[in-house]
């Protein structure tokens, strides 16, 4: 075999790493806007699956268009916030902030019934990674239409069976206040919920610290929006 | 330098290309690229999509280092070989990213893993680093055919009996067997099942090549 000089090494290693650099960098920014694209339609479908409408990757731009009237962001407070563009605000970044400094988008939907329906993000920890979702309510701001529950790294078959649509459906009609009106979000319950609980949905049997998980994001994500919730309910009234 | 040129299909280089697919399976035979074939092997199709991005990277990588064979210096091979890969590994997993998001969400890490597979910085070293461009390639393609071929029979058997389709098309509803009492196997869905259905492809190979069996 050649024998290679220190200073030939070091020339070549220089010269491959820059023709790396540029293919990588050069791949990265042109494919950028296709990937961005990619991402933006997989948040419309998960939108629009929360007021249980399938869509695939051809029609949700369209179906969101249609089923999504409005959007706005509202602080913790009640209060609307002016100048944020709703399907921007990047929820993994906001349920770092304290709660009193998050934007908590709203996405309100019209369906063909002419029924209002009230879409809210959700973003938690399951058991190896990020959990997130959105939830729907109906226009009395407390009960469930619907939800959808997306995760990276749960454990298929356990913790990822979240993201199944037999486990969302339990959600449907259930109510996060108690007769009271006090907020008590959902309960994720471990061993079955009560049969007739308007506040709980079953855990999933072997999946206890995704269900914990869940149940820790929707206490966590929903309490922000409950002086809103709150506001609007007087409103109607 | 050879002064008579081979032929490009020449019985010695399709053997490069068909000898991987069953005598000298990288997975059935040498045991390597084992890791993914558990991962991803639950639905066909992410298990077709694996095996094609293991090929691009294989194939390329194994031109590339093959062409620079007499210029890559003995003692930085291993690292510019590992360069060479990871390349490769980012440029298809973006490409996926752009163009095949689904997929790519099903693959996650495991296409970032392909740097780690075995049989890529095996095929280089061992081969790439003392054979022509071209029979590198067949190289590569061979090989990466073999993984892919155990890996599309294991997650046949997967989908089929732990989900009830293939590819995504729900074959047994079709056939009525529910109706009959029969019910999907969710232990198929499950790791060890695509240990112990690899474990029965090797039985099986070996039962018929008994040249494979080791002493």
């Amino acid at each position: 075999m050649k024998d290679f000089s220190n200073a030939y090494i070091f020339r070549f290693s220089v010269i491959l790493i820059f023709i790396v650099a540029v293919l990588l960098s050069a791949a990265a920014m042109l494919l950028q806007p296709l990937q961005e694209k990619n991402v933006e339609l997989e948040k419309k479908q998960s939108i629009l699956a929360s007021i249980n409408i399938e869509s695939t990757r051809k029609n949700a731009e369209k179906l969101y268009d249609k089923y999504i009237k409005k959007t706005l962001v509202v602080d913790d407070q009640g209060n609307i916030k002016k100048g944020i563009d709703a399907f921007s605000v990047d929820m993994a970044e906001e349920i770092r902030k304290p709660h009193n400094k998050r934007n908590l988008p709203v996405y309100f939907s019209t369906l063909d019934n002419g029924e209002k329906k009230i879409i809210v993000p959700l973003r938690g920890k399951g058991l190896w990674g990020p959990i997130y979702g959105y939830i729907s309510f109906n226009d009395d701001y407390k009960t469930i239409y619907g939800a959808t529950f997306n995760n990276d790294k749960e454990t298929p078959g356990l913790g990822a069976e979240i993201s199944t649509r037999s486990f969302q459906k339990q959600f449907q009609k259930k109510t996060i206040f108690d007769k009271n009106g006090k907020f008590i979000s959902i309960l994720v319950k471990k061993g079955g919920a009560t049969p007739g609980s308007p506040n709980e949905v079953d855990a999933i049997s072997g999946g206890t610290l995704t269900s914990k998980g869940l149940q820790a994001m929707l206490q966590d994500c929903l309490s922000g929006y409950v002086p809103w919730f709150r506001k609007q309910m007087k409103q109607q009234k | 330098m050879d002064s008579e040129r081979e032929p490009l299909f020449s019985s010695k280089n399709l053997k490069l290309l068909t000898d991987p697919l069953s005598d000298n399976n990288p997975i059935t035979v040498q045991v390597l690229g084992i890791c993914s074939a558990l991962a991803i092997t639950v639905k066909l199709k992410p298990a077709i999509v694996m095996a094609l991005s293991v090929m691009a990277v294989l194939a390329v990588s194994n031109v590339v280092i093959s062409a620079l064979r007499k210029s890559i210096p003995p003692r930085i091979r291993i690292i510019v070989q590992l360069v060479v890969i990871a390349t490769m590994v980012i440029l298809v997993d973006q490409f996926l990213k752009a163009f095949a998001y689904d997929i790519s969400k099903q693959l996650s890490v495991f296409v970032g893993l392909i740097i780690t597979n075995c049989i890529l910085m095996g095929r280089l070293e061992a081969f790439a680093m003392a054979n022509k461009p071209w029979p590198s390639f067949l190289d590569g393609i061979g090989n990466a055919s073999g993984y892919g071929l155990i890996l599309i029979i294991v997650a046949f058997f997967r989908e089929l009996l732990g989900s009830g389709t293939l590819m995504g098309f729900p074959v047994l509803e079709k056939t009525g067997l529910y109706h009959m009492g029969y019910e999907n196997n969710g232990l198929m869905i499950l790791p060890p099942m695509a240990l112990i259905t690899i474990g029965i492809i090797i039985w099986i190979q070996r039962s018929k090549n008994r040249s494979l069996i080791e002493e």
